[in-house]
């Protein structure tokens, strides 16, 4: 690798050629201050934050796009530097909605911080009366658009057309009157938005949320004719932490199981016990549609706004989804047919709520065809790892100092293979643990059931295994972007698969949506993917069974109710149906 | 898809997919497939612009972007007469905005509008380089200079 010299307020330092100032800067423990940057999505110095002093530059110049070169000398702390940053901020500011006090990101956003960081006290400039109120658009299930509050940086434009390639927001009008929205202003709810909520986690601000579940879970812990019913996926353990302060990797399933119980809901479930089931009627699926010559690729459907995406973008692979049900959708099902008879619950009081590391799952979980296990939707509320840290907050309990407890039996037990559904890859790795031992009819040893070639964060992966003697090609694609490619490969005829995992967010539900968010300073240096996947890897690696045929509740479910995978009652509680959506 | 834009629909139709696999390839295109598509429809409505994305891959909302950033690109139909009135600093400074005002009250509409009937429509532009002759205001190539609100009926008129 080629190398520079250069100097940074006077400290001399030897960085890799195409370094740019910013990345330079942090080198020399400097840290200049930045709004639409972040990493590999949005690199375009429109905010003017990050300005600096380059010697022999004709003006201040944004470090965060500004290469080095042998001999460059930069400035990041002068008077000039500081009163052009502050004076920016201030114009920033000056349209703002700087109602913090009832924001969803108090606390928790980007512009706060800098604000605080530069030492504004005062907005010396007053908004333009003639900018009216822009309408907050609330008509889409899983996510919210607040204008009022929005900094125009484009990171949410920039992950929804360069990384997920849906592609439905952008800038609209220039100037003064510039905002972000879809084409032709149409509300968010009548698009092909997919619900994935990168936009959300990558928004600075309060100008992106969910549309909140809180007020009406907290009205069914109330309500004491009500048996709620809490089931958490796997990814929300891997993220929850960092709300209180715990690093980001650091486990603390059983303090969110505590955390949860305190809330005052009745029972604390487990997801990764739909995503065991999952397994059984995904595997089963794709094992007939080997043996039968049935619609090859299988692709996996557990990530709602894949779904949804694929609806939209790909009516032709349609018939390749698998008909399954997502886990939490499985587990709703099952929570509100088989569990609620064999405890003598009624139903109809039954209120299920899915605490997701997702967005997408909000509008699944109103899909008509959630609908026709039980008479009632599988699934209530859907909270995101947001929410549910916003309730805990909110309840005053002290996550930290939580002891660690289980979840409630027996539908709280599930196996490894459930747990590393939340992570890209997951989902393949356990359907072949069962698949290999169902095709074998034998159980292979615990060290031959680490599928590392459909590990990792790159977003697309291929292997070919060998399973009871039959040769099954492998793809693993998370992040739409990365789907769009495998897919247009197949349509093209260059590839050719026989299972696919496909999962909307970049690294799988880790990355999810929902999860808690972190600010560009974090994000943009720190892989969250790989240290939450890691938190599922070690809990698999913990359990003492790490294969979803295992998982005794599992087993007892299909001989008491279902009989066998696939069987007719199976397919009409767990399995479901899909329809085309116009692409515009 | 059907674009609803008069008797020649299949025809514009035609021309403008010529003219995006003419361009669809090069860098910066869109801009340009968007000019000919105005000049074939007057304007940029929805079906057009849809049609536009389906057939160069660029995301509608892409395309809406660029044409609400651009001034000369419009997404409502324009007349049959096109009025433009000149805000330039020399006009505006002869009494342009009175000439605006006089024409939204006889045309009965604001600017950026077209007529019910579609013979006129009403738009301000910026220095159209008739200075000299300010206030100007421009119908289709027709040039009108050193006008009074009140000679603006008399205008229409001719029309």
């Amino acid at each position: 690798m080629n190398t520079v010299n250069i100097k940074i307020d006077g400290v001399a330092l030897t960085v890799p050629e195409g370094t740019t100032v910013l990345e330079a800067a942090r080198m020399a423990n400097v840290n200049i201050p930045t709004l639409c940057f972040l990493k590999d999505i949005n690199q375009i110095g429109a905010c003017r934050m990050c300005v600096v002093e380059i010697k022999g530059a004709r003006a201040l110049q944004a470090a965060c796009v500004y290469p080095v070169s042998e001999g460059l000398e930069v400035i990041t702390n002068s008077q000039k530097v500081r009163d052009a940053r502050k004076v920016t901020l201030e114009l920033i500011l000056s349209n703002h909605d700087r109602q913090c006090l009832t924001c969803v990101r108090s606390e928790n956003c980007e512009l706060q911080k800098l604000s605080k960081l530069l030492n504004v006290n005062d907005i010396r400039f007053k908004a333009l009366t003639d900018k009216e109120t822009q309408p907050v658009d609330d008509s889409s299930v899983s996510i919210v658009r607040n204008n009022n509050k929005c900094v125009l940086c484009r990171r949410c434009v920039s992950v929804c057309q360069k990384v997920q390639t849906v592609s439905v927001i952008e800038t609209i009008n220039r100037g003064f009157r510039t905002r972000i929205g879809c084409a032709f202003d149409k509300p968010l709810g009548e698009t092909s938005c997919v619900n994935c909520g990168q936009c959300i986690a990558v928004c600075p601000v309060g100008a992106l949320s969910e549309n909140t579940h809180i007020p009406q879970v907290w009205n069914a812990i109330a309500d004491p004719d009500k048996y709620v019913v809490f089931q958490t996926a796997p990814a929300v353990r891997a993220s929850i932490g960092e709300a209180f302060g715990l690093a980001i990797g650091e486990r603390c399933t059983g303090k969110m199981v505590s955390a949860i119980r305190r809330l005052g809901v009745d029972k604390v479930f487990d997801t990764d016990t739909g995503a065991d089931l999952t397994i059984m009627e995904e595997g089963t699926e794709l094992l007939n549609r080997i043996k039968n010559g049935g619609k090859l690729p299988l692709i996996t459907s557990c990530s709602p706004g894949w779904i949804k995406f694929c609806e939209h973008n790909y009516p032709d692979f349609l018939d390749n989804l698998s008909s399954c049900k997502s886990p939490h959708e499985m587990f709703g099902a099952v929570l509100k047919t088989y569990y609620a008879q064999k405890m003598g619950i009624d139903p109809a009081k039954m209120y299920v709520v899915s605490v997701m590391p997702c967005t997408a799952k909000k509008f699944e979980a109103q899909r008509e065809e959630m609908k026709n296990s039980s008479g009632f939707v599988d699934v209530d509320a859907v909270l995101t790892t947001r929410e549910l840290a916003r309730m805990i907050e909110e309840a005053g309990i002290d996550f930290n100092a939580l002891p660690d407890t289980d979840f409630d039996d027996p539908m709280g037990n599930a196996t490894g293979a459930g747990v590393i559904f939340g992570a890209t890859g997951g989902v393949m790795e356990a359907a072949l643990r069962t698949v290999a031992d169902v095709l074998t009819g034998e159980s292979a040893p615990m060290e031959k059931i680490d599928y590392h070639a459909v590990r990792g964060i790159e977003g697309i992966k291929e292997a070919e295994v060998e399973v009871a003697g039959i040769k099954v090609r492998l793809a693993v694609a998370s992040g739409l972007g990365n789907a769009r490619k495998l897919l247009d490969s197949i349509r093209a005829g260059e590839a050719n698969y026989d299972f696919i995992e496909i999962m909307a967010c970049p690294g799988g539900c880790v990355n999810g949506g929902g999860q808690i968010i972190q600010p560009s300073s974090v994000r943009s240096w720190t892989d969250l993917r790989t240290e939450r996947a890691k938190i599922l890897y070690d809990e698999d690696k913990a359990l003492p069974l790490r294969k979803s045929h295992d998982n005794p509740a599992i087993k007892e479910l299909y001989s008491e109710f279902y009989k066998e995978p696939g069987s007719e009652k199976a397919h009409h509680d767990l399995h479901t149906h899909y329809k085309a959506r116009p692409k515009f | 898809m059907s674009v609803e834009c008069g008797c020649a629909a299949d025809e514009k139709l035609e021309k403008l997919s010529a003219v995006i696999e003419a361009e669809k390839d090069n860098p910066g295109s869109l801009i340009r497939i968007l000019h000919e598509a105005q000049e074939l429809y007057g304007y940029l409505p929805v079906e057009v612009q849809q049609f536009v994305s389906e057939k160069t891959g660029i995301p509608l909302a892409e395309i809406y972007g660029v044409v609400t950033f651009y001034a000369q690109f419009s997404l409502k139909p324009k007349g049959q007469y096109k009025i433009n009135v000149c805000l330039g600093t020399a006009c505006y400074v002869k009494g342009a905005d009175g000439i605006l005002e006089r024409l939204k009250k006889e045309l009965n509409m604001d600017v950026g509008d077209c007529t019910a009937d579609g013979k006129f429509s009403l738009d301000a532009c910026r220095c159209v380089g008739a200075c000299g002759l300010a206030p100007v205001i421009m119908i289709n190539d027709d040039c009108y200079g050193r006008l009074v609100p009140d000679e603006v009926p008399g205008v229409l008129a001719k029309y």
